[in-house]
């Protein structure tokens, strides 16, 4: 039995898996060293909210946690002055 | 202990010219009234909502930035309340980040605006 597995253990693949390669994500805020995120400025705040309108999470966007809280605070914000929408479908 | 504030209300588009400047100056003069002190302030002017407020798609947009006691935050919010024409308020504390990014801002208008007008001169 284990030899039948080791022999079928080479399978080889006609094309080789699509392992997709792992960008570094780096904190675009700490880089920059960006320290206020302005609730007002709706146009940098799209960059962290999907087509939909939501907040897109930490792990696409690679930032880190104490900035992501200001993030989702200033979306939150521009929300409620409706410099930004709650849900839409086509945002970009 | 003064702290810093930043207070953004949106008109109702019913208003006319002056009835805006009427309301944004009720504000103000309640604001100086009270021992704030004003350091900015910006008018956006009309601008679209994202997203209808009382069956209204646009609204008058008004800045104030301003020094005051952290008690007169209360009662500025009872004045938003009160008047009907303010549809919608956001008063939000400054910390020294914040206070700086908008100092920077505003010195960047500033430059700006200069730079738009030292070209005119030498093409005259």
């Amino acid at each position: 039995m284990a030899q039948q597995q080791q022999q079928g253990g080479e399978i080889r693949y006609l094309a080789p898996i699509a392992v997709d390669v792992k960008k570094k994500k780096y904190c675009r805020f700490k880089k920059s060293g960006i320290k206020y995120i302005d609730y007002k400025d709706a146009n940098f705040l799209m960059k962290f909210v999907n087509e939909q309108g939501k907040i897109l999470p930490r792990r696409v966007t690679g930032t880190s946690v104490k900035y992501q809280k200001k993030v989702a605070q200033a979306v939150k914000r521009a929300r409620h002055l409706a410099l930004l929408p709650y849900v839409t479908d086509l945002l970009k | 202990m003064q702290k810093q504030y930043e207070t953004v209300f949106i008109l109702t588009p019913v208003l006319s010219e002056d009835q805006v400047k009427e309301a944004v100056s009720k504000f103000r003069d309640y604001l100086k009234n009270n021992g704030a002190e004003i350091v900015y302030e910006n008018n956006w002017g009309l601008r679209k909502l994202e997203y209808p407020i009382q069956k209204k798609s646009t609204g008058f947009y008004y800045l104030i930035e301003f020094k005051s006691d952290p008690q007169l935050i209360k009662k500025l919010e009872i004045e938003y309340k009160r008047d009907e024409r303010v549809i919608r308020f956001l008063t939000t504390l400054l910390d020294k980040h914040a206070i700086a990014y908008n100092e920077k801002k505003r010195t960047e208008k500033k430059d700006t605006s200069e730079k738009e007008v030292e070209p005119t001169k030498k093409e005259n």
